[in-house]
């Protein structure tokens, strides 16, 4: 018998294009998604706990009168809810991260897993030390592994991001100035106009002066500059080396000598510390204070903004000047020291943070490093750089680069001068690649270069990964020659949201929900 | 290496193509006597199972706190965290994303900061929140900084009930900044007078409640002192879940409240990473540190999320800005707020009244322990008590007995003859089995 | 016709008598896109020449705005905080920062008018 049932299996006859609205307003996987406040009821919740039996409350007269007006949601709504979220976001895990600076490398997820052991992660800070010697232990290991690979004698383990590291160093250095009595004498950092913005953000905060140096057309920072703009009320220099240009200072070594000369110290921002592990230590170079970005250089996820994690690195002249607490070890026991006199020299200049650091954090990280070991953390250097190279020279000559065709580090820089009288701006190239499914590079940064384009694919992208996204902003710049402006001008086109709009934004910011006033009448007919 | 994709020939060919030599010409600008010739003196590469053995081995020296009856808190609580919630922060595109620069493909993440703001506006009684500080205590010496800007004054006067690490935090920056502090005595009872201290030199006014000893603290009076003479009122919290029961301190006149959200959503973490809820009143939100997101419409009308008022912060003003930070506390941020999402406005309220029945039903025991006084008068979930003897002492003994029994004062105010009290915290995850082990092991301790 | 005169910085100065209101100029407004917010100075504050009296944010940036001559300020444009864009569409009239009352009228004769500002834009292209 004939059987004719079941369904069509070919892709249809000619499909035609198609664009109408849906009823939903939802493209398939792109789904709308509305807020918590609009879809949850106080009344529910996705937890089970029942009520106490009666008891007489101890609140005196504070009971809560004030409404929560805090929407529940069943557990499979919430669910629904951020996976639905999580969808419209891009990630390292789905494609190639090129954000300049910010360092979207792989992370490895035995780090979560390893986190998450209840030795660690279920553990109170003021618990008895004689409960967390393990803890105190992978601190300690940590420590070590981080001092070796900078050639630091002492390392602060409590700041809890980048900007909190340079606050922490530049502390320090305040706390050495004031032990030789030139506290108030010494008030002058000098950054160069290429920092993040940071970097005089941290010095401005525990008011330093900032005293700017200009770049050198090459991007570089001169020694001879910085000679000139020493003085006896110099404190310091905040230098980011290898640099925010990608570039390794060729002049480092005597920048510090020059600094040291002048009788300051040297603060490195070690944002880009990932481009040269296990090839250069820091505090060879000179350097007495440098952050470690944890998130960046020794992969402990971004999560969307943080949290990260900034041990600071000291010379052994700044090595007395640390926050407390302090960990020594006793024996065969480790101890935390949180009094200023019991910390030996004396100088711990004061308390970062409520307990010790992103302990979270240092478990991910020492697996990352363990899992490279020495020979691993080097080769994720090198690779890096190399890849880096590779994109430099594959947009070389379609692209412009600011300083010529030397070698970058781990992120390739390029500048907008070839978009000059195209109609077309960075921000427009960046849109154009996420509809090509890439997160865009670093934008406008650094502030020294026009139209600056920062690209770092790191170590974690394969040979065929990096050939592609090259031939794709090939493709794309090809586009922008033959005047192809609307695959830039109204990018993107595919994303969850078009361009957003950021002037409305901040000029009637909208920073919270509220629930909407009534409808009148008139405009809800329209 | 496993993490390593290129391959050697990768390498090789990728040199070639780059016209570089080897590896080293592409490292010419560092000094060549400062090239390292020989690997780092560290372990070589290692396989998953022998990193996760090494890991797992340093775990395993520690107590954990789901192990032993448990009663430690004074600034970081442990609690229940649904499993949900630690499955959802770790989707790819929760974790594996970057702040979110780039808005119209992160979405998902300034989604959930604007839903996070409101929760905490909410839960404090305040205008307007952040999308996070790095914990409370960074978020109160920020805070303190905020209220000199708005006043343009230089003095914080700290109550002698702010968590001691807190009040350090503020002084070292203070210190380092030029500003000046008033430290109140350790104030146990609740009996400090604040009142007397502000004046219109005062920019402002630290206080917390639940204080470090237990206290709940009425704030009106102090908040109207505050106006009265110009100055700013900062509210600090330790324990969020308080707010389930307790007054917020936005209804009773803050400025600006600070807390530690590291209780609804995250783990304990041996102290970090947590996440500082940081919320003040709509004037005042040009003053705010730290990221904001905010609701606008794209380029076909639809409702989308951006980060806004970035004019405060360090990539614009440099050396002018707010403050030095450029993150947030993302993840912990998430992982609060997918919490708090679960709870609901009736799962938080039922949660926080377990919370205190637990710790009533613990201090009336503990009240019926000879050599044991309970001192506080109100308290949420955690109180102070006065044993015979030293209370870091005990503590210790208590925890040979694998009970970690509380916080000796004494770790938090050395050396300040505080030696023989001891906060003692209890969430809903206390059992009555874990109760009677306490008193028992307590009542037997301090017989002798 | 009042008196209008530019600063370098592109702050502009419309003399009215003893009193100077000060804005920044068509010129500056296109340089620095939308603005979003104008902070302004407090009635009764005194500026310096050349002292910094507001700021100027767009969305991505924030910039000085610099009392041209000294005096004090004895009013401010408090409709700018509902609608900064007033500076975009209309910087020489509703879009104005400040009046001050001139400390010393001698000042204005370092400024430049409208055609000599005129002439100093075209140098910067």
């Amino acid at each position: 018998m004939l059987n004719n049932q079941g369904r069509p299996t070919g892709a249809g006859e000619s499909a035609p294009a198609y664009n109408r609205k849906t009823f939903t307003g939802n493209r398939a996987l792109q789904t709308r998604e509305a807020l918590i406040f609009e879809i949850g009821r106080p009344e529910v919740s996705g937890i089970d706990i029942d009520e106490p039996e009666a008891f007489t409350p101890r609140l005196g007269a504070l009971a809560r009168k004030t409404p929560l007006d805090l929407p529940g949601l069943s557990e499979p709504e919430t669910m629904r809810h951020y996976v639905r979220l999580s969808q419209k976001n891009y990630a390292i895990d789905a494609g190639l991260y090129p954000l300049g600076s910010c360092t979207m490398k792989h992370n490895p997820r035995l780090n979560e897993k390893l986190a998450r052991l209840p030795g660690f992660a279920d553990v109170h800070p003021l618990q008895p030390t004689s409960t967390v010697q393990g803890a105190l232990e992978l601190i300690e290991v940590l420590s070590g592994w981080l001092m070796e690979l900078t050639g630091a004698h002492a390392v602060a383990m409590s700041p809890k991001a980048g900007a909190h590291g340079e606050l922490c160093g530049m502390m320090a250095i305040k706390a050495a100035l004031a032990a030789r009595g030139e506290g108030s004498t010494r008030k002058v950092v000098l950054v160069p106009d290429s920092a993040h913005g940071t970097n005089p953000a941290t010095a401005a905060l525990i008011g330093f002066e900032v005293r700017a140096i200009p770049a050198r057309e090459d991007g570089t920072v001169s020694a001879q500059a910085v000679r000139e703009a020493c003085g006896p009320d110099v404190a310091a220099i905040m230098l980011t080396n290898p640099n925010t240009c990608g570039l390794f200072e060729p002049e480092v070594v005597e920048i510090a000598a020059a600094i040291h000369e002048a009788g300051g110290y040297f603060y490195c921002d070690g944002a880009n510390f990932n481009a040269i592990v296990g090839k250069v230590r820091p505090v060879d170079l000179g350097v007495d204070a440098m952050h470690i970005n944890l998130h960046k250089t020794f992969s402990t996820p971004h999560g969307g903004g943080g949290p990260g994690a900034g041990p600071v690195v000291l010379s052994e002249a700044l090595a007395p000047f640390a926050p407390a607490p302090f960990l020594r070890r006793m024996g065969a026991d480790l101890e935390i020291l949180t009094l200023v006199e019991e910390t030996g020299d004396g100088a711990a200049f004061g308390r970062l943070t409520a307990f010790h650091g992103q302990m979270g954090m240092f478990v991910r990280a020492l697996s990352y490093m363990m899992s490279h070991g020495s020979d691993g953390l080097r080769q994720a250097s090198e690779d890096a750089v190399l890849n880096a190279n590779y994109v430099r020279v594959g947009l070389g000559d379609v692209m412009s680069a600011p300083f010529g065709d030397r070698p970058c580090m781990h992120e390739a820089l390029f500048d907008d001068n070839w978009l000059k009288g195209t109609g077309v701006t960075t921000l427009d190239f960046a849109k154009a690649m996420i509809d090509e499914g890439y997160h865009p590079m670093t934008m406008y940064f650094p502030l020294v270069v026009s139209g600056a384009m920062l690209i770092e694919p790191t170590e974690s992208e394969s040979r065929a990964s990096v050939d592609l996204f090259i031939m794709t902003l090939r493709d794309l710049t090809f586009s922008v020659r033959r005047g192809e402006l609307e695959r830039f001008s109204g990018a993107p086109y595919y994303a969850p949201r078009r361009r957003l709009d950021e002037t409305r934004a901040a000029r009637q910011p909208i920073l919270r929900w509220t629930p909407p006033a009534p409808i009148i009448e008139d405009e809800a007919a329209e | 290496m496993r993490y390593l994709p290129l391959t050697p020939e990768d390498r090789t060919s990728m040199l070639r193509r780059i016209g570089a030599p080897d590896i080293d010409a592409l490292f010419a600008d560092v000094p060549a006597d400062k090239l390292l010739q020989e690997l780092p003196d560290l372990p070589r590469r290692k396989s998953e199972l022998e990193v996760e053995r090494t890991l797992s081995r340093m775990a395993a020296r520690n107590v954990a706190a789901g192990s032993v009856p448990f009663f430690v808190g004074a600034g970081a609580y442990r609690h229940h965290v649904p499993a949900s919630v630690d499955h959802l922060i770790q989707r790819s595109e929760f974790l594996t994303s970057y702040t979110p620069y780039q808005p119209e493909i992160a979405q998902g993440t300034l989604q959930m900061l604007f839903e996070f703001q409101t929760q905490v506006a909410n839960l404090t009684g305040m205008e307007v929140a952040n999308s996070s500080m790095y914990d409370g205590s960074t978020g109160c010496a920020e805070a303190v900084l905020m209220a000199h800007r708005i006043t343009r004054r230089k003095k914080a006067v700290l109550s002698g009930g702010l968590h001691p690490h807190y009040a350090e935090v503020v002084r070292t920056l203070s210190r380092m900044a030029g500003d000046d502090v008033m430290t109140m005595a350790p104030d146990v009872l609740a009996g400090e007078d604040m009142l007397a201290c502000i004046d219109k030199t005062v920019s402002c006014v630290v206080v917390q409640t639940p204080d470090v000893f237990g206290n709940l603290r009425d704030l009106n009076a102090l908040a109207a002192k505050c106006h009265e003479n110009g100055a700013l009122l900062i509210a600090v919290f330790t324990e969020a879940v308080s707010l389930g029961l307790i007054e917020p301190p936005g209804a009773m006149g803050a400025d600006i409240v600070v807390g530690e959200g590291q209780s609804i959503g995250n783990a304990l973490n041996f102290g970090g990473p947590y996440v500082g809820l940081f919320a003040t009143r709509q004037k005042y939100v040009r003053q705010m540190p730290g990221r904001l997101a905010g609701q606008t419409l794209d380029a076909n009308f639809e409702r989308g999320f951006v980060l806004t008022l970035s004019t405060r912060e360090q990539h614009i003003r440099r050396e002018k800005a707010t403050s030095n930070i450029c993150t947030n506390s993302g993840l912990c941020a998430l992982a609060f707020s997918i919490h708090m999402t679960l709870l609901g406005e009736s799962g938080l309220r039922t949660l926080a009244r377990v919370n205190h029945a637990n710790a009533v039903k613990l201090a009336d025991m503990l009240a019926r322990v000879p050599g044991v006084e309970v001192l506080n008068e109100t308290f949420f979930n955690e109180f102070t008590i006065r044993v015979k003897g030293d209370a870091g002492q005990l503590v210790e003994r208590l925890a040979a007995q694998g009970i970690l029994a509380g916080v000796p004062v004494s770790r938090l105010l050395p050396r300040a003859g505080f030696d023989d009290l001891l906060l003692i915290a209890s969430t809903e995850t206390n059992t009555d089995e874990d109760r009677a082990a306490l008193v028992a092991a307590l009542s037997s301790q301090l017989a002798h | 016709m009042t008196d209008v005169r530019y600063t370098k910085d592109h702050e502009y100065i419309r003399i009215n008598g003893d009193i100077g209101e000060i804005g920044i100029s068509d010129y500056a407004q296109k340089q620095l896109g939308d603005v979003v917010f104008v902070e302004l100075p407090q009635i009764g504050a005194s500026f310096g020449k050349g002292d910094q009296a507001a700021v100027v944010e767009s969305v991505k940036a924030a910039s000085e705005v610099y009392a041209p001559v000294s005096g004090e300020v004895v009013e401010v444009n408090s409709g700018l905080e509902a609608t900064p864009a007033s500076v975009n569409e209309d910087p020489l009239g509703k879009g104005w920062f400040l009046k001050i009352k001139l400390a010393d009228s001698g000042e204005l004769g370092a400024l430049m008018d409208e055609a000599a500002y005129r002439d100093f834009l075209k140098t910067l292209d």
